[in-house]
């Protein structure tokens, strides 16, 4: 086979993103009750570039004594939020949804600073679809009693919602709309490497007049999601992260009056068919695994090729990976950006190292990458099985895992042989066997020729270890009402 | 070469095609890069005049105007040919001797294609006599969309032996094959039965050249060349008239075939009004200012 030359003399001058008109604070505090105010310990953490090492900022850390403050300032907002007519709780969001999208491209920015993704995906990912859903909330708001007739919608109370570092204000975003527009009220605890974009929409929440302590903002690490979990006063938890800390807040919560949603890890099954378009699923195959650096719960961190086309695709993989651009964040023609944080890297390097122990045959992507921050090249893995740890558990990082199958209930059974059930792709030309697939297959989001495609309308969750419970669309209100 | 296996043509999803596309169209190019590219462009150029107004005088300012693009600005490359009816080849011929300049001549009963095989030989063999160094000729596509793939092969083939040297281009007009996956299986076949080039449109039908179609091609020229080593050219043309969609288009290239196909050997631009744009992009790098259309020449 004739190999295509992918070096090419044609360099893409640096494009970076300016940064002139992004202001910034030095150190920021809690947003409690309508305010920034300093937490109750004093204490304050940095939040670090992870492309460069540089610190952006500091950030509060809030205890025991701010959640519960937080909580106290929510569940007085909550008596008066509650019965504030639905129509005017709608003008509030559509006010932040309008005012996220003016300010989109400082968000845009601050979020490929602060969490390393690059300015493509957060300029025309990121920030539009949490404009998105604050708009398609507002628009339920006062539809409630159409979305379930007859059965008399009521919010729950206070929320307590802790909200990873992957897609940090897109997170932020799911879980606020829905829970104001049905009349809750909430403490929301970003993830500590990446609070920045969450403080920023404090502002704008501060800005729109919503009343104060209908959200409130809690820094923090883990230590500051228990208070929030452990929390009385507390309804409902609202949690998106890793399983291992899904299992302890479920633990915790035993025996409480407290609801919750919890979405979890992933190992989405990537299948790709003979009768699939092949160069089309190829890009499907990247942007399934390579999006924001694979640090995507749902990402297709497993791919099924059938053993037919198994050699061309992972040539063509091959291919394709070399001409991915890894670098700075904020220069707009970067693919792959930087991996959130030090810790992260080692996860992710101590995955690669145990998937060569194992005797799978690894791929990387030759890249120049900078001596400052955290790197990870598109990996692939070659010559696994179902019984390869790299195959079973969750990496949340640019690395594939690539299998074969023969015939269409062995890949079935094989995607399902997994602890996850959060999402798969399928890639075929039949209607019939997509139909077949998505009746079959034990994921809460299955995609036909193409992948990792969001929208605020589309209910979102998994099954098994993946978590319970649904964000986004119809279903998502559900989490945030009780009924008669 | 024979006929193509056509089952093993894989398919083509229009929407992920699109989405691609997007995404070359997003790449940034700047300073050092833009000029770059914009000087490659303008290599890569076949001006054309193909009107049925054409005239020996037409036809002598185009071939002035490839060689002298625009004095004011220094080491601005030639563009590759100058692409014309077969009547004018040898008018353009003498025109542009010593000039490194091709002369690429359409033929075939282009635009249509609609006549005898005898017809399109003796039209072609008329064009390489009259000195062409490329033949740009059509597929009939009304044989092509009733099935008779055999039928388009041969008369691809045929013309292909009757132009000896003369570099082979194949126009698939994929403006009226309607689907991505027959711009994808006429790619094929015009590649297995000889030609040197594919290229998308005579410009005589709208729409004429894509990314969409374009990209499709690429990814056929790249399997060919994976299967048999050989590599085939690429010419979009017709509707391509400005600088920054003939980068995107650069970009695309560059990230689908790679470095061996950045240069006119391997990629043309079968263009009128881009020339002109390109000139105004590189004298804005060059000065910071914008200058009116009016300091171009228009010929």
């Amino acid at each position: 086979m004739s190999k295509i030359n992918q070096k090419s003399s044609w360099n893409y001058s640096s494009a970076l993103e300016s940064t002139d008109h992004i202001f910034l604070k030095k150190q920021y505090d809690l947003f409690i009750n309508g305010d920034f105010i300093k937490s109750n310990s004093k204490k304050y953490f940095n939040t670090v570039n992870p492309a460069t090492d540089e610190i952006v900022a500091r950030i509060s850390e809030g205890n025991k004594k701010d959640v519960d403050l937080a909580v106290r300032s929510a569940r007085k907002a909550f008596k008066s939020w509650s019965k504030t007519h639905p129509k005017e709780r709608a003008k509030y969001i559509f006010r932040i949804a309008r005012m996220i999208q003016e300010r989109a491209k400082e968000f845009a920015i601050i979020e490929s600073i602060d969490g390393g993704k690059p300015i493509r995906e957060s300029r025309d990912v990121d920030i539009p679809l949490a404009a998105n859903h604050f708009f398609y909330y507002a628009g339920w708001a006062d539809k409630l009693e159409f979305a379930f007739p007859n059965k008399n919608p009521k919010p729950l109370g206070v929320a307590g919602q802790i909200i990873p570092w992957n897609f940090p204000l897109l997170m932020a975003a799911w879980k606020i709309a829905p829970a104001i527009a049905c009349g809750n009220t909430v403490v929301l605890k970003p993830a500590e490497t990446t609070s920045l974009t969450a403080l920023k929409l404090a502002e704008i929440i501060k800005e729109s007049g919503l009343p104060k302590g209908v959200v409130n903002i809690v820094t923090g690490a883990g230590n500051t999601g228990a208070e929030i979990v452990k929390h009385p006063d507390i309804d409902k938890i609202a949690f998106t992260g890793s399983t291992k800390v899904g299992k302890l807040i479920q633990k915790s919560i035993a025996g409480t009056n407290k609801r919750s949603t919890l979405e979890l890890g992933g190992k989405g099954a990537n299948i790709i068919f003979e009768d699939a378009a092949i160069d089309q699923a190829i890009e499907g195959i990247v942007n399934a695994i390579f999006f924001n650096q694979g640090h995507v719960c749902c990402a297709g961190s497993r791919l099924f090729v059938q053993e037919s086309i198994a050699k061309t695709v992972v040539e063509k993989l091959k291919d394709r990976m070399s001409s991915l651009i890894v670098g700075n964040p904020l220069d707009k023609n970067t693919d792959i950006g930087a991996i959130n944080s030090k810790e992260q890297l080692t996860t992710i390097n101590n995955y690669i190292k145990i998937g060569k122990q194992e005797g799978g045959e690894i791929y990387q992507a030759t890249c120049k990458i900078s001596n400052k921050g955290n790197w990870c090249p598109p990996t692939l893995f070659l010559n696994v099985s179902q019984s390869h740890t790299i195959v079973q558990e969750e990496i949340f990082g640019p690395v594939l895992a690539i299998q074969t199958f023969r015939t269409i209930n062995e890949v079935i059974e094989k995607a399902n042989n997994t602890a996850f059930g959060l999402s798969a792709g399928v890639w075929t030309e039949k209607g019939a066997k997509i139909f077949k697939l998505t009746q079959e297959l034990n994921a809460g989001v299955v995609w036909a020729n193409t992948y990792n495609k969001f929208d605020p309308t589309s209910p979102f969750g998994g099954f098994k270890e993946s978590g319970f419970g649904r964000e986004g669309g119809l279903h998502g209100l559900i989490s945030y009402l009780k009924f008669d | 070469m024979s006929f193509p296996d056509l089952s093993e043509i894989p398919t083509i999803d229009k929407l992920g095609v699109e989405e691609r596309v997007n995404r070359f169209c997003k790449r940034s190019i700047k300073n050092i890069a833009k000029q770059y590219g914009l000087h490659l462009a303008l290599s890569m150029i076949d001006l054309t005049t193909l009107e049925g107004k054409d005239t020996v005088e037409k036809v002598r300012r185009l071939c002035y105007k490839a060689g002298h693009l625009h004095s004011s600005l220094s080491g601005l490359p030639n563009v590759a040919a100058v692409c014309v009816y077969p009547n004018f080849v040898r008018v353009a011929k003498r025109q542009l001797q010593g000039s490194g300049i091709n002369v690429a001549s359409v033929s075939t009963a282009f635009p249509s294609g609609q006549s005898t095989l005898e017809v399109k030989l003796s039209d072609t063999k008329f064009a390489v006599e009259e000195g062409a160094d490329e033949v740009d000729m059509v597929i009939s596509r009304g044989k092509f969309l009733s099935g008779e793939y055999n039928f388009v092969y041969d008369e691809i083939a045929a013309v292909k032996e009757v132009c000896g040297k003369a570099h082979l281009k194949v126009i698939l007009e994929t403006g009226e094959l309607d689907t991505l996956d027959n711009v994808r299986k006429a790619s094929d076949i015009a590649m297995y039965a000889g030609a040197d080039f594919i290229k998308t449109s005579t410009g005589k039908i709208s729409p004429a050249a894509t990314m969409p179609v374009t990209f499709v091609m690429l990814n056929a020229i790249k399997d060919y060349y994976k299967k048999t080593g050989i590599k085939i050219g690429m010419k979009p043309a017709g509707g391509i008239s400005t600088a920054k969609i003939a980068l995107q288009y650069l970009v695309m290239l560059n990230e689908t075939l790679g470095d061996d196909w950045m240069n006119k050997d391997l990629f043309r631009f079968g263009a009128s009004s881009l020339a002109n744009d390109i000139l105004m992009q590189l004298e804005k790098q060059e000065s910071g200012i914008y200058q009116s259309g009016d300091y171009f020449s228009k010929d």
